[in-house]
């Protein structure tokens, strides 16, 4: 079977910095793969190439048999993959709901659709799917408070919500807990599980390694731009490159 | 009865359009020409709120879709009929148009740069106007009807004017006077119900969404353009109606209407109202509209009137710091108004309002069910 997503040979660079070098990576249908890597490596950097807010310079990313190099970002989303972004993007002036709302509109009326007399108290449907989202992420209690007034886990949970409600063939996920209460990691863990179960393929970038190896079926570790190794939970625990690459910066610090 | 109701909000606002002759009484306000002015610079804002309060994107070039409305009306009026219904179609329909040619190109940048684009082709429209484009636009003097204008429908029909220059009309019924009002109320009503709808559809929602994270739009599956552009010639149109309707009351077009001041003046309207409220532009209108009326009305006598009971030197002092403020200078007490709305209400007269409501509810205790209008 071939990979849902093929990273190949893709290099990017800033200037004189290599931010990343001839990176390869496959990521299998189903499954949930985790980069990690210390701060600087290039795991923002790989996410981008991917969604299409950076280009990388040489190389390709095939998702589910298609060039994604050169697309349109929303022309990527409507391909089925679909990213929720380290920093919370949401929409602050709308309310929780709509905030959900819209990514399941782009789900049905794709990149542009002119229906200025349709009724938005009559998309229930929309709304429904919206609401059972935000239930996902138990947010569902304060879905008419304003997004732009919550606090920054909730944010994200928000985003989450806003990434699950589209069903993407594959979920890229950009620190999914970073600046979560510990309760609040555990339940987004939780939830993350429960998707794995649904079959819906997962691309994780994540610092916490208690949430990497509850989640992951594959690992890949990036280091300064380079994949220096990549297997299963066990043999990337026990892999001494990593241990290297990991215990080097923690020495530095 | 709630406003969440389109039907219960239409009634209400279609009661009180056209009942303003009665209401804006007590005022002095409900003579045609100033109500025809609410009506039309109503159409403008509403129409130019779907722009900026939905999407965000500032323009400021939309005096020139007036002014070709305005002028598309007259000569309308010169070559078709007399009749003000092609007038107002095609005034719409080619201002749409032309705001599609600017829109595409203006929307290549966003914010301040935006900004500055539908700027700089309004005032080449105005430019054009009064020169290479003097054969449409007559120039300094301005388009205007002549007895000889060919007038085909009307020919057609056997209208033949027999002395003076024809008169707008809508299948004859004269548009001047309270008549030329409700036809400007009339549409006016159903351009409040394009808004509503807007502003409560799903396209509507994805334009609020685009004012607040553009970025989120596109990696959430949306191409954003073709949704500013759609907003853009949906609020040139507007501007074009207006222009038009401009030309139904008083049958003739000059570029002055497509100056840059044209464009500032529906910003501050929006703004001073409460941009991205469906009502708001419509008070901005009324406010600015009305106090213009009074304030630009005013001279030196009728200050030194109104300040006659007291001391004659304390007269004489106040007449002589109020002046600069009325007659000519009423831009400067619009300029005094707008600061304070902007410095202390930026969500303009409607923030105040729902301060207001929402400072006497809590007095009154009344907890629970609110039901604001969007």
């Amino acid at each position: 079977m071939s990979p849902i997503l093929d990273i190949d040979n893709v290099s990017k660079t800033f200037g004189g910095l290599h931010a990343l070098s001839d990176v390869n990576l496959k990521v299998e249908e189903g499954e949930t793969h985790a980069i990690i890597g210390p701060n600087g490596a290039g795991k923002s950097t790989l996410l981008n190439c991917c969604i299409g807010r950076l280009e990388p310079d040489t190389g390709s990313v095939t998702f589910n048999g298609r060039n994604m190099v050169g697309m349109e970002p929303w022309d990527i989303n409507h391909a089925g993959m679909v990213r929720v972004f380290q920093t919370p993007e949401i929409f602050p002036d709308l309310n929780l709901l709509e905030n959900v709302m819209i990514p399941a509109l782009a789900k049905r009326d794709g990149t542009f659709r002119f229906n200025p007399f349709r009724s938005l108290a009559r998309e229930t449907e929309i709304r429904d799917r919206a609401m059972s989202a935000l239930a996902d992420v138990s947010l569902d209690r304060f879905w008419n408070h304003h997004a732009g007034s919550i606090s920054r886990g909730d944010k994200r949970r928000l985003e989450l919500a806003m990434g699950l409600v589209q069903e993407p063939k594959l979920l890229l996920l950009d620190e999914p807990t970073a600046g979560m209460a510990r309760l609040d990691t555990n339940r987004t863990i939780d939830l993350l599980k429960q998707i794995k179960e649904s079959g819906m393929t997962k691309v994780i970038i994540e610092h916490d390694m208690h949430v990497v190896f509850s989640l992951a079926d594959r690992i890949s570790v990036l280091a300064q731009g380079r994949i220096i190794a990549s297997g299963t939970p066990d043999e990337i625990r026990n892999s001494p490159k990593v241990k290297e690459a990991y215990l080097g910066e923690s020495e530095d610090e | 009865m709630s406003l969440k109701n389109n039907l219960v909000v239409m009634l209400l606002f279609s009661a009180i359009v056209l009942s303003a002759p009665w209401w804006l009484a007590p005022i002095g306000a409900n003579y045609p020409d100033l109500l025809q002015k609410f009506a039309i610079f109503g159409l403008f804002a509403i129409g130019f709120n779907i722009l900026f309060g939905l999407t965000g994107y500032l323009s400021f070039g939309h005096a020139a879709f007036l002014g070709v409305g305005s002028y598309t009306a007259v000569w309308s009026f010169k070559l078709l009929t007399m009749n003000v219904i092609p007038a107002v179609i095609l005034g719409t329909l080619v201002s749409g148009v032309f705001a599609l040619l600017i829109g595409w190109l203006s929307l290549r940048r966003s914010g301040i740069y935006f900004s500055i684009l539908t700027l700089a082709f309004a005032q080449m429209s105005y430019s054009l106007a009064y020169s290479v484009l003097t054969p449409i636009t007559n120039g300094e003097t301005g388009l205007q009807l002549s007895q000889q204008d060919p007038r085909v429908l009307d020919a057609m029909a056997g209208i033949v004017p027999t002395e003076g220059l024809p008169t707008t009309n809508l299948f004859g019924m004269p548009m001047s006077g309270y008549s030329g009002f409700y036809f400007c109320a009339v549409l006016l009503i159903i351009g409040f119900w394009v808004t509503l709808k807007i502003f409560r559809s799903p396209y509507g929602l994805k334009l609020t969404a685009i004012k607040s994270n553009t970025m989120r739009m596109k990696y959430t599956g949306f191409n954003t353009r073709p949704y500013l552009l759609s907003a853009f010639v949906i609020s040139g149109m507007f501007a074009g109606l207006a222009g038009s309707l401009m030309a139904v009351t008083d049958p003739l077009a000059g570029a002055e209407r497509m100056q840059w001041t044209a464009s500032g003046e529906v910003v501050l309207m929006t703004i001073l109202g409460g941009a991205g409220t469906l009502i708001g532009p419509l008070l901005g209108v009324g406010i600015i509209k009305y106090f213009e009326n009074i304030f630009s009305a005013l001279n030196d006598s009728a200050l030194r009137a109104a300040y006659d009971f007291l001391p004659a030197g304390l007269a004489d002092f106040l007449t002589t710091v109020t002046s600069p403020f009325v007659g000519e200078g009423w831009h400067l007490t619009l300029g005094l108004l707008f600061m304070l709305v902007v410095i202390f209400l930026p969500g303009g007269v409607m923030q105040g309002i729902s301060l207001i409501s929402r400072f006497l509810r809590r007095r009154l205790g009344m907890a629970g069910e609110s039901g604001g209008a969007s």
